[in-house]
């Protein structure tokens, strides 16, 4: 457990980070729903190559997206091993197929620096910034650029 | 102040219904039906809405309608006839009562101005201008805080004081309802002379109290000139919870209204509003048990004048809870499912007991199933009254005549599909009106009546819910759409377009034939939004039209939102699910009945008749088109309209019903599918919507909502 000083400090993000593709990635802990391992999805017909398909989450139905794909990374193979890691996104609940999640951290905001302008601009549109830590880079997504906005014509 | 506030909700749900028993009942009168009962049912719609008012102090609600029951009962007198300007303007007040009572829902108010224009719009055409304000606003004192009683003496004394006596015993049922007795006897009362005796015998000891229930009953003496009919009045709202008993010393006065049904009005001094015949008044006499009767009691007698809405027992629900009760038998299927599973593959499967518990299990939750759903089932009746004043308002903003026919009102559907399908419905009939029928003048010319007809239909067809929005106006004007869509870049200039594609044209976002905007449509954002907000219900919408004669809109819709009776089938390694009701045969083709068209079409002749025949794993880019001769099994399905296609699928795994899951929520439309569902093992099969499934073929045409930014 975390001392409460540190949960409740404004300043203090808190992220789970993983690992996809070779790379480090991290989202903001408030949008994760949960944590879980694959289970084989139901083919969606005409989608692209990164939507896994769909799978029931306790009555739900709810897409899963290879997340190395969405960047345009290399794809997951052995999906048996990976995780899924179940984030709500504007009111919709996504699965995010990852390789594995390797750590929950508390980073300050000034610990998040500024996507580099190396980046292509696909990549870095999804990207909040990067995080620096134990040598690692650690790229924050932006995890509302995964979806296209929602349809809001029938709204 | 809660239970003040859960009142007024009460009120304004009751409100909705006596608006369209009063927008129904002046529809009638406008056909001709010249039943005194219709007159009475309006007249009464108006009074009750104006009590309600009265009771929770909504001052301009209860000026408005009073004097709008004025005009009405002028009208239920025979001083004023039926004359169509008078219905108009009767109609008009009764649309804009409706707004000031939605508006008082919103604890907002409308426009006096407005208000005073409308009603003196409606004593105009009545030929009165007010003069009856005098009148005492015989509702006034219901007001919680509200002055009590009017000054009854401004009245010339011309009618006879007599003596009245009523005797009043609330029924437990009344305070569960929230009825306070206090507040009718001093309703009641208001300036007469009064005596009132409290029967108090009924009172158990003082151990034996139970607070919610109703010991207490009065006898009230009055001297009063007001008519029998004035009195019961006050007692409008318990009726049926209360036992009411009144007894004249002399005949009532005239009473020039005749409202109620008094057949024994005549020597016979005594009116029983409540139809549990009580013994005469004897206060002192102990009464019999004061909730008894309640039980046994029947609708209210007074009810008859309002003999259209037939009195059967019925209760308010909210609808959350059954919304609540529909997703626990959702996954009680599911599980059922699971369970069935998971002993077909134990060694204990195969013995009797078992099968017939399973068998027994099957039907009865199908029997829940069904006793749910038929309490979400509802008439589209109120749907489609509602239509009548979009028609209304449609028709004098565009300068147009017009007139709304509906057809198969009764036809039941789930609550939340007619919900949801208001708003689409008010669009396309605005739509018929405004941009369907023609200008009055132009429709004279070529020889159709100046009045135009918009006629909107529902009935049942094959497990799905049709509806149709008919005009009789100019059609679809096929080279202007195609004109326009070129103009806005829709289509190619170049294009080849049938009539179908063309008048599909409509339908796409941002295209508007209205040359000129007006207030009602033509804001581009039109039978697109229509399209995607039926499809979100898992429906359709087709468009026919024939030059000179109108347009047909048909909207298409799954008769529930929650379960349907699937066959589970499998197609390039998945498991995919059809609904049953399209499906009209299976078979297992030989290879002679398979034929090639162009390069990869191929059709299937199924007795003589030619069916395209679609691979369903390659339809929905599965799997490359199999080679003929492939297919293992073909099902005969149904589409659309008339038509049917065959569809080659690997195997047929079961038949069972499913549990309607929304793909729209976290992922977005599928062309070619109709929703998703959970089988057995969990995992999630796709709904296949065969009429979709045509026209997608391997290269979908339309990306989906998912992918829709990229």
């Amino acid at each position: 457990m975390r001392s409460s000083g540190f949960a409740t400090d404004p300043d203090i993000r808190e992220l789970v980070a993983f690992r996809t593709a070779g790379q480090d990635f991290c989202i903001d802990i408030l949008s994760v729903r949960e944590i879980r391992g694959w289970s084989r999805p139901a083919l969606l017909p005409h989608a692209p190559s990164y939507v896994q398909g769909v799978i029931n989450l306790r009555g739900a139905v709810v897409p899963i997206l290879d997340l190395a794909g969405r960047l345009g990374l290399e794809p997951i193979e052995d999906k048996d091993r990976n995780v899924i890691i179940v984030a709500a996104i504007q009111n919709r609940t996504v699965g995010l197929l990852v390789e594995a999640v390797t750590d929950i951290l508390g980073v300050p905001a000034s610990g998040i620096q500024p996507t580099p302008d190396l980046a292509s601009e696909a990549t870095r549109s999804m990207l909040r910034g990067v995080v620096v830590q134990d040598s690692r880079l650690i790229r924050l997504l932006d995890v509302a650029q995964l979806l296209p906005p929602a349809d809001d014509a029938a709204a | 102040m809660a239970g003040a506030i859960d009142l007024k909700d009460i009120f304004f749900v009751e409100a909705e219904e006596l608006l369209s028993a009063l927008e129904e009942g002046l529809r009638a009168i406008q056909t001709g039906a010249q039943e005194a009962d219709t007159v009475n049912a309006v007249f009464r719609a108006v009074h009750s809405i104006k009590g309600g008012a009265g009771a929770f102090d909504l001052k301009p609600l209860v000026n408005f309608a009073h004097r709008f029951e004025t005009v009405l009962d002028a009208l239920r007198g025979g001083q004023l006839q039926p004359e169509p300007a008078l219905l108009g303007a009767l109609l008009h007040a009764s649309d804009h009562l409706a707004d000031m009572i939605g508006a008082s829902r919103n604890g907002s108010e409308t426009d006096p101005e407005l208000d005073e224009r409308v009603i003196l719009a409606l004593e105009a055409q009545a030929g009165m201008g007010g003069h009856k304000e005098e009148e005492a606003f015989v509702f006034e004192p219901l007001a919680l805080d509200g002055p009590f009683g009017m000054d009854l003496s401004a009245l010339p004394l011309a009618s006879l004081q007599r003596k009245v006596v009523l005797t009043f015993r609330p029924h437990s049922g009344a305070f569960a309802s929230g009825h306070d007795p206090a507040f009718l006897l001093r309703d009641l009362c208001g300036t007469d002379e009064v005596e009132i005796e409290l029967d108090q015998t009924a009172l158990p000891a003082p151990g034996g109290f139970d607070p919610g229930q109703s010991y207490l009953g009065w006898t009230i003496t009055l001297q009063t000139e007001r008519s029998d009919r004035e009195l019961l009045a006050v007692f409008d709202f318990i009726e049926g919870n209360c036992d009411l008993h009144l007894e004249a010393e002399m005949e009532t006065p005239p009473d020039p209204d005749g409202t109620l049904p008094e057949p024994n009005r005549a020597p016979s001094p005594v009116v029983t509003a409540s139809a549990p015949v009580t013994p005469p008044p004897k206060p002192v006499a102990a009464p019999k048990a004061p909730d008894a009767p309640a039980a046994t009691s029947p609708q209210p007698a007074a009810s008859a004048s309002a003999a259209s809405t037939g009195p059967r027992p019925t209760i308010r629900v909210d609808i959350d809870r059954v919304d609540r009760l529909v997703d626990i038998l959702g996954e009680l299927v599911i599980h059922q499912a699971m369970l069935t599973e998971a002993i077909e593959q134990s060694p204990g499967f195969g013995s009797v007991e078992v099968d017939r518990s399973l068998d027994q299990l099957r039907q009865l939750s199908r029997q829940i199933q069904e006793s749910v759903m038929a309490i979400r089932a509802q008439p589209v009746k109120p749907l489609f009254d509602r239509m009548h004043r979009i028609v209304r308002e449609a028709s004098m903003a565009a300068g147009k005549s017009a007139r709304l026919v509906t057809e198969g009102e009764n036809t039941e559907v789930d609550k939340t599909i007619i919900e949801r399908l208001a708003d689409p419905l008010t669009h396309m009939i605005r739509n018929s009106v405004d941009h369907g029928l023609e200008k009055p003048a132009r429709r004279d010319e070529i020889g159709k009546p100046t009045e135009g007809v918009v006629k909107l239909s529902a009935a049942h067809r094959s497990g799905r819910i049709v509806i149709t929005v008919q005009d009789d106006g100019g059609g679809i004007d096929r080279d202007k759409v195609r004109q326009i869509a070129i103009e806005k870049g829709l289509v190619p200039p170049n294009a080849e377009l049938s009539p179908q594609e063309i008048d599909a044209l409509l339908f796409l976002p941002g295209f508007s034939t209205a040359t000129e905007v007006s207030a009602l449509s033509g804001r581009g954002v039109g039978m697109d939004v229509v399209r995607s907000e039926i499809a979100g219900l898992g429906g359709r919408v087709g468009i026919a039209s024939v030059r000179g004669q109108g347009t047909t809109l048909t909207i298409s819709l799954p008769l529930t939102l929650a379960v349907l009776d699937g066959m589970v089938f499998e197609a390039a390694g998945q498991t995919l699910v059809l609904p049953v009701s399209t499906i009209i045969e299976t078979l297992r083709p030989d290879i002679m009945m398979r034929h090639t068209l162009g390069r990869t079409d191929s059709v299937l002749d199924v007795r003589g008749r030619c069916l395209p025949l679609i691979d369903v794993g390659a339809a929905l880019g599965f799997r490359r088109t199999l080679k003929p001769g492939e297919g293992e099994i073909v099902v005969v399905v149904e589409r659309g309209d008339d038509g049917a296609i065959a569809l080659m699928v690997d195997g047929i795994r079961d038949q069972r019903q499913v549990v309607i899951k929304g793909l729209e929520a976290n992922y977005g439309q599928i062309p070619g599918i109709a929703a998703a569902t959970v089988l057995g093992d969990g995992s999630v099969a796709l709904i296949v919507d065969p009429s979709d499934l045509e026209a997608i073929g391997p290269n979908p045409p339309r990306p989906n909502v998912f992918l829709a930014a990229e």
